[in-house]
């Protein structure tokens, strides 16, 4: 008789979710799926509101990453307004879109992730968290729990407070920065770095040591999806749209954001309300793409920081020159890598003069009925668009979010992982975290991608040919 | 007019026969909480947070639209009242659309305050999440219908001091809403005249100017008791002083 197992709820990721292995008689995975079991309805429940409000709300989708719905949205009210925003609000918002990877990336990493690599997958899972990391390696942890404190203070320096800020509006940002703040930002930048560096060590002999795994976890060729700067540089604000094949070659650059309909289908499956984005040209299935740092890493000419930038030069070695780096391990080295360049980036605007400039803020009324902004959210590329009437009241909303993008291929390496760990009916809880480990490689916030509410713990069901529950594992 | 002598909270006070007890208790620093009243406006009751005690019968009563009687106990902060008061803002927040994270005035919200004053840590009654119109087809302005509590200052602004009257009420009951002219979207209003004092003295983010965001505005109402004295006094008193 062919089972269903099921992990449910999927732990240490930022959201709620479940995932079920289908197997046959024989006991061998036939099909695995990763499914998002919340809904919360932004893009419905907006309709009718102003565009003034739009960072506002959308920024409550989520509690990690609200910078990144304000900044979008702030760029999708700058598109409505038809306004080009003054210099320094431009950089003010660049340093907060960084300091806002610095802040999440560091939750993935050290928060969410490190417990795996530092104790073990098949470590206690009592303690296989931050606490057994403070307990294992109390330097090591306290030094990630302040990287972030550092994203977490510039947002709060920038914006007044650490979450939910409403500092960036459409035309720009409310409030200046002064030489104080910037002083008090610049005495926190060389811990940063150390952290940065340190963290990079440690990935890199985990690498060594989880060798046997690391081929398991979501290796199989995709397309990548980004922003990239006019000169190829790695981007996080602003850009065009690049895609990327498995093999390395670009196969579609200098998209305007304005177009990423032309290139981005949504397609729905009914065991999740987590959508599917795909690559029209392609279609859907075909169409699988990645987004996040292993995206924006790949498909980047060079990285305009210098040690990012070596580091970048090690990591595309791995994939050989010709091809992008296509496992999804790896996305935890690429997502080092960023906050490596958010660092010394952070530091190069900090220094810049225009950063303190007064004009932060351009005044216009409603000057278009459509407004599309994108940026580089933490997770992936973020798209907000918006059609208002001629008074800047939402009619329709449309919100593309990193996570989703990602759905295609965190469903196959959650499938390429139940075939590799799988053995028979039996499920371990070596195997559940793996499986787990897998997803959380994505580092997924889905409430923001479903754009969902809820706790965040794992159910893993193992269903019979017939669909019946015959066994099930909740954490 | 007569100068009368009566009991506030066990404090003996004086005040005018044609002055109102919420008035009086003023004078004497006595604070009692209010939504629709507003120096320089006419009152009218509509909100009930000012109710007190009066010794001798077992009815509440406005303060803002009552007057003194010779002799009258008044207690305005019992714990009946303070029951009451926030059983007015608890069905004021159920019964229309508020939320405040995502408002306009966030932080500077009267009803807000108030809710903080009450001590109202949450809402008993289901919500009702009313279907409200928000109208933005004036120039300047907005008005979203979710975030009133028809304190009716705004029909009183414009109607006694500018008096241009643009605003009233229509419907009856839990219905009731703020209309401008015959009932047509702000924008296509003939009698206002865009001067933007209703949106000054409107205690929440219901009546808001274009283009601010979250928690951005910030409502002054200073500008009345300016144009109150000029007009009934002739003086034209500086703002920044506390002075009449």
């Amino acid at each position: 008789m062919s089972k269903t197992i099921t992990i449910s709820p999927v732990t240490r990721i930022e959201g709620h979710a479940k995932i079920t292995i289908q197997l046959d008689e024989r006991g061998n995975v036939t099909d695995a799926r990763f499914h998002v079991n919340e809904f919360r309805g932004f893009e419905k429940f907006c309709e009718g509101r102003l565009m003034w409000e739009m960072g506002g709300i959308t920024s409550r989708i989520c509690g990690i990453c609200p910078t990144s719905h304000l900044i979008t949205s702030a760029k999708a009210g700058d598109d409505i307004l038809a306004v080009t925003i003054p210099e320094t609000a431009e950089k003010l918002r660049r340093l907060i879109t960084l300091a806002q990877w610095i802040q999440s990336h560091a939750l993935s990493f050290f928060h969410l992730s490190s417990p795996d690599f530092l104790l073990g997958f098949d470590s206690d899972p009592a303690t296989r968290n931050i606490f057994g990391l403070i307990t294992k390696d109390r330097e090591f942890a306290r030094r990630g729990i302040r990287l972030r404190k550092f994203g977490q203070e510039i947002i709060e320096v920038l914006g007044s407070r650490k979450i939910h800020t409403p500092w960036a509006v459409a035309g720009g940002v409310r409030e200046p920065f002064d030489a104080a703040k910037r002083d008090h930002l610049l005495a926190l930048i060389p811990e940063a770095k150390e952290t940065a560096l340190l963290a990079l060590k440690t990935l890199k002999s985990i690498h060594q040591e989880f060798a046997a795994d690391i081929p398991n976890f979501g290796s199989f060729r995709s397309m990548f999806v980004g922003l990239v700067a006019p000169d190829g540089a790695l981007e996080y604000y602003d850009g065009t749209i690049r895609v990327m094949d498995g093999s390395g070659n670009i196969i579609a650059d200098k998209i305007d954001i304005h177009r990423y309909d032309d290139y981005i289908g949504e397609a729905s499956e009914s065991w999740s309300y987590l959508k599917f984005p795909y690559y029209k040209p392609l279609g859907y299935q075909k169409g699988m793409f990645r987004v996040g740092p292993l995206a924006r890493v790949n498909i980047c000419d060079y990285i305009d920081t210098p040690l990012a930038e070596a580091e970048r030069k090690v990591f595309k070695a791995m994939a050989g020159n010709a091809e992008a780096v296509n496992n999804s391990f790896y996305y935890h080295y690429a997502r080092l890598i960023e906050i490596l360049f958010a660092v010394e980036k952070a530091e190069m605007l900090l220094h810049d003069p225009a950063m303190l400039g007064t004009n932060i803020r351009a005044r216009a009324m409603i000057n278009r009925r459509l407004g599309i902004g994108a940026s580089e959210a933490p997770r992936g590329i973020l798209f907000h668009r918006y059609e208002v009437d001629e008074n800047g009241v939402l009619e329709k909303v449309n919100l593309i979010i990193a996570t989703a993008q990602n759905n295609l291929a965190m469903n196959r390496t959650v499938r390429q992982l139940a075939i590799q760990y799988m053995d028979g009916n039996k499920i371990t809880e070596g195997i559940l975290n793996r499986i787990e480990a897998g997803i959380r490689c994505y580092d997924p916030c889905l409430s923001c991608s479903t754009h969902a509410s809820g706790r965040m713990p794992l159910h893993v069901q193992l269903l019979d040919c017939e669909g019946t529950v015959v066994s099930e594992l909740r954490r | 007019m007569a100068i009368l002598t009566l009991t506030i909270n066990g404090e003996h006070v004086s005040g005018k026969d044609d002055e109102s007890l919420l008035a009086i208790a003023e004078q004497h620093g006595i604070r009692i909480p209010t939504l629709c009243h507003l120096d320089g406006l006419s009152d009218v009751g509509a909100c009930r947070l000012c109710l007190v005690e009066i010794e001798g019968t077992p009815r509440l009563f406005p303060a803002c639209t009552t007057k003194p009687r010779e002799g009258m106990v008044v207690s305005t902060d019992t714990e009946r009242l303070r029951k009451y008061r926030r059983m007015i803002i608890e069905f004021l927040a159920s019964e229309g659309n508020h939320q405040c994270a995502v408002c306009v005035v966030n932080n500077h919200c009267e009803l807000q305050n108030m809710a903080y004053e009450t001590a109202l840590t949450h809402v008993s009654v289901p919500y009702l999440y009313p279907k409200k119109e928000l109208d933005a087809s004036h120039e300047n302005f907005i008005i979203d219908r979710n975030r009133c509590i028809l304190c009716t200052r705004c029909v009183r602004v414009c109607h006694e001091v500018e008096g241009a009257h643009t605003w009233d009420i229509a419907g009856r009951g839990i219905d009731c809403e703020i209309i401008s002219d015959l009932n047509q979207p702000w924008g296509t209003s003939e009698s206002c005249t865009s001067c933007g004092k209703c949106v000054l003295v409107c205690p929440t983010g219901a009546l808001i100017e274009k283009g601010e965001a979250v928690s951005e505005m910030e409502k002054k109402t200073d500008f009345l008791r300016y144009i109150v004295t000029a007009r009934q006094k002739r003086e034209w008193v500086n703002l920044d002083s506390d002075e009449e």
